[in-house]
């Protein structure tokens, strides 16, 4: 029996700039996904909490603003601490080729740059999620 | 619209039967779609048939005649050209102050303040939702104190150098400390000119760097109207931008549209507010967006300073030709630059600006090369001023006033831009408004929906981005970019600590008490933000106080 990924979109951070946060949060639900977005300026914890409370499979952060590295470490380490280490961490954004190693180091593996294909997130989604039992 | 009927005696339609339709068996056309970047679909052809039914000189006329769709003044570009203004802002005060001596150097004509979003957001690099963003996408302001750093060495009372500040909900507390400056440098506030956005609707349309609610944030501006009536009459008080809204996915019309909409709501608020319409309108200055689609960008442009001018005329009965005149600030898109090869960015950006010239900007910001990746190098800040001036001084675009009218296909784009426009404002008017329809949600689902829409045409291949979805090439080596450390946030905290130890704060706390007790009744907030500004209250704190009056907007999210 397969259930519905559950994916929770959150904008972190002071930016406004929500347009890839809403088109991949729509893109995600058209493909079957549960989709939980948070809305604007979450911190780390209002994140985690809402993952926690919607019972989320995937975190989803879009960050466009230069944050990522002050953001990113902040949930994986809330993440650990309530036990949600199997939640799949994913981020799209501005994010400098520098910074990419350091935070797949961190356990994000999925990455997602301007110009990438929605179906190509999707696809990773979908292939690394958790699995339910 | 001429029906099908109408249209089987036309120039048109026996050149399509006789001419077009042999060519078409033996050679058909590429697949297609033929639709503008917005959608819009295009006929492969327009004649004066399309343009028939339009009235030049009524409709039209010469430059410098009403309603200027070929531009504000009679010499276009042979008089003056249009200002080169680049957006640049990181760091620390210093380290723009630098880029901005570097620009003036450079040739560039005007200076366009970037603010990190701690400032634009109204909160201080001390608070929780400032970590990690301090002087990340724009230069860090946290009191006067960086205001005075910013502008070191910069005469503001020189009128050959306007400054231009994009940010909105804390607008009025960024243009009191930069009035003060200009005091300190003995400019004089009647003589100086320059521009701040002030524009709150578009942010909760679109960019969301809102603090107040609408009605509220509307005083705010209100008040800056009233008070530069006044006190700073050549100061451009708002710059009612439809950039942002076409940066988060609208169509070239929507873009057009609610900006429009929006500056009429701005009027509107100004008369309620017992101003007179000729006294500040002719400080209302406009902000666009030039994206990919040529043609469709100029028609955008000649449509726009005919709806205004037509609107201030006969909507508001302004008298003052400078009322009717929109002049405007053009920035290149930035969403449509890659990531993926980079360097096709700086033909995407030359073809942009030189739409927004055929189309009679006042005003041009050019992106750089790297901006999908960073903030922009010096080396590449300068290749985009290079941009404007190769099209100003060698294409010869501007030796002729608007060199496309009379095409028939940019006189017909021009004439849809408009009807679609009225069409839109005529929704926005039964809702009763713009701030109405606001809180309506609707601008805002209008926006994700052509957003989507785009997306998927992009990911079916409908739409090609070179680089990104054909043409791909693989094995691209980086370029460098401008990375920006923790540095400046450590900076900046310890100068807030600093500030707080040396400052009188019990007149602090009497400026920022008087600011509530002015937000709780009808006075005009600028001078009392001048008052907490001369006592180096910082940004948060003034945002702060007007937070306890009037509360914080949270929008319901829209997908």
């Amino acid at each position: 029996m397969s259930q519905k990924i559950r994916v929770v979109i959150a904008k972190p951070g002071l930016d406004g700039h929500d347009r890839g946060a809403k088109v991949i949060a729509r893109a995600l639900r058209d493909a079957g996904m549960e989709v939980i977005y948070t809305g604007l300026r979450q911190t780390p914890e209002m994140i985690v909490a809402a993952t926690l409370q919607e019972d989320a499979d995937v975190i989803g952060l879009s960050i466009l603003s230069g944050a990522h590295m002050h953001i990113c470490p902040r949930v994986m380490e809330l993440l650990k601490d309530k036990g949600l280490d199997d939640v799949q961490v994913v981020i799209g954004g501005i994010i400098p080729d520098v910074d990419i190693a350091k935070l797949n180091a961190m356990g994000i593996k999925g990455i997602f740059i301007p110009g990438t294909p929605m179906q190509h997130i999707i696809d990773y989604i979908t292939a690394n999620a958790r699995v339910r039992v | 619209m001429k029906s099908v009927a109408d249209r089987a005696d036309t120039k048109k339609a026996r050149w399509e039967r006789e001419v077009l339709e042999p060519t078409l068996k033996k050679s058909p056309e590429r697949k297609g779609p033929f639709t503008t970047i917005s959608g819009r679909p295009i006929e492969r052809l327009y004649t004066n048939e399309d343009v028939a039914g339009i009235d030049y000189d009524a409709e039209i006329a010469n430059p410098g005649e009403f309603p200027y769709v070929r531009g504000i003044h009679p010499t276009g570009y042979r008089g003056k050209l249009w200002t080169m203004r680049q957006f640049a802002g990181f760091g620390s005060p210093e380290e723009t102050n630098q880029r901005y001596k570097d620009l003036i150097a450079a040739g560039g004509t005007g200076l366009s303040v970037a603010f990190d979003l701690p400032t634009l957001m109204g909160r201080d690099p001390d608070h929780p939702l400032s970590l990690g963003e301090v002087g990340k996408c724009g230069v860090s302001i946290v009191s006067l104190k960086d205001m005075e750093r910013l502008f070191d060495g910069i005469p503001l009372d020189d009128p050959k150098i306007t400054t231009s500040m994009t940010i909105n909900s804390p607008a009025s507390m960024i243009f009191a400390m930069y009035l003060v400056v200009a005091e300190q440098h003995g400019a004089d506030w009647q003589k100086i000119s320059g521009t701040i956005q002030n524009d709150i609707l578009k942010e909760f349309i679109a960019q969301k760097e809102y603090i107040f609610p609408p009605r509220q944030s509307m005083r705010l501006i209100t008040d800056v109207f009233a008070f530069c009536a006044k006190e700073v009459p050549k100061w451009n008080t708002i710059s009612v931008s439809g950039y942002h809204i076409r940066e988060a996915g609208s169509t070239a019309l929507q873009e057009l549209a609610f900006t429009l909409r929006d500056g009429l709501e701005y009027v509107q608020y100004g008369v309620d507010a017992g101003l007179d319409v000729d006294d500040f309108v002719p400080r209302l200055s406009f902000f666009f967006n030039s994206h990919s689609d040529f043609f469709e960008e100029i028609a955008k442009y000649r449509a726009a300073r005919k709806l205004w001018a037509e609107a201030m005329k006969n909507r508001f009965g302004a008298k003052n030709p400078r009322s009717w005149q929109l002049r405007f600030h053009t920035q290149t898109a930035g969403v449509s630059l890659t990531a993926q090869q980079p360097y096709n960015n700086v033909v995407r950006t030359a073809l942009q600006a030189l739409a927004a010239v055929l189309g009679g900007t006042n005003s041009l910001h050019t992106n750089s090369l790297d901006e999908a990746l960073a903030l922009p190098t010096k080396e590449t800040a300068t290749i985009a001023l290079r941009t404007q001036q190769i099209i100003a001084h060698e294409s010869g675009v501007t030796n002729v006033v608007d060199p496309l009218g009379g095409s028939y296909f940019i006189e017909r784009l021009t004439r849809d831009m408009e009807e679609g426009t009225l069409a839109y404002w005529d929704t926005i008017d039964r809702m009763g408004g713009m701030v109405e329809a606001i809180e309506r949600g609707y601008p805002q689902k209008e926006v994700a929906e052509a957003s989507y829409q785009f997306q998927q045409a992009v990911e079916r291949g409908e739409k090609t981005i070179v680089g990104v979805n054909d043409f791909v090439q693989t094995g691209e080596k980086p370029i460098e970019i401008l990375y920006i450390d923790d540095s400046t946030a450590e900076l900046q905290l310890q100068r807030l600590e600093e500030l707080k130890r040396s400052r009188d704060n019990d007149q602090v706390r009497r400026t920022l008490d008087a600011l509530k007790a002015g937000a709780k009744g009808r006075d005009n907030t600028m001078p009392l933000l001048l008052d907490c500004v001369r006592a180096y209250a910082t940004v948060g704190e003034m945002c702060d106080a007007l937070r306890d009056v009037w509360g914080e907007y949270e929008e319901v999210p829209v997908i």
